[in-house]
């Protein structure tokens, strides 16, 4: 499942310098995903977790996340 | 535009700071909802809660408001700070402070000024009462 939400952070997120995906207990819903995209130079920290909300809408809106963390920056 | 949707918007807008959480500010049945509160409390801000869990048009209708697909959510003066992780992060580095300053002037300091309030209980807001 990791490999799912890293794949379509991936597919958003073409040129992130860091896309990471931890599953907290290792039963595939408690994420903690960290991506790290020069494109979120300048946007507010509720601005970049929409992103990367949007780019997680399927796993969120299906049940397979049920518990997600996020940690974004605009540089490494 | 519901009754409900209605009340959760004059919840944000007249609570200086508020936060939607899974339980209520005695206790929070979910980590990422205690991680919110904690960061409130460590920074020494009053705050009421919002219990999501009695009835799942608060969130649904709640998200639909505030383009925030999780729970949970804090609000400062009728804006989304942020969900856990934001206000986390926030109150590590001072911006959460400096934010409830610059929106709230001094009035924010209120450690210990916490209660939780209902959007599904009749007209208008109701306090729940607490030991």
């Amino acid at each position: 499942m990791s490999e799912r939400l890293a794949g379509l952070l991936h597919v958003a997120f073409p040129d992130a310098s860091e896309v990471d995906v931890v599953d907290r207990t290792g039963g595939g819903d408690h994420f903690h995903v960290t991506v790290v995209d020069a494109s979120f130079q300048g946007l507010s920290l509720v601005a970049q977790h929409r992103l990367v909300y949007d780019a997680l809408t399927e796993p969120l809106g299906d049940g397979t996340i049920h518990e997600l963390r996020i940690t974004t920056r605009g540089e490494a | 535009m519901s009754d409900l949707q209605d009340r959760i918007r004059d919840t944000i807008e007249q609570e200086p700071v508020v936060a939607f959480i899974k339980g209520t500010h005695e206790q929070a049945y979910c980590g990422n909802s205690d991680r919110a509160l904690q960061a409130l409390r460590g920074v020494g801000a009053g705050f009421a809660t919002v219990d999501v869990l009695p009835d799942p048009r608060i969130r649904e209708e709640l998200s639909a408001l505030s383009d925030w697909p999780t729970i949970p959510q804090v609000f400062v003066a009728g804006e989304l700070v942020g969900g856990a992780d934001i206000v986390q992060e926030l109150a590590m580095t001072g911006q959460l402070q400096a934010t409830l300053e610059e929106k709230l002037g001094e009035a924010w300091r209120r450690p210990g000024d916490e209660r939780t309030v209902s959007v599904t209980d009749g007209p208008g807001l109701r306090v729940v009462p607490t030991g």
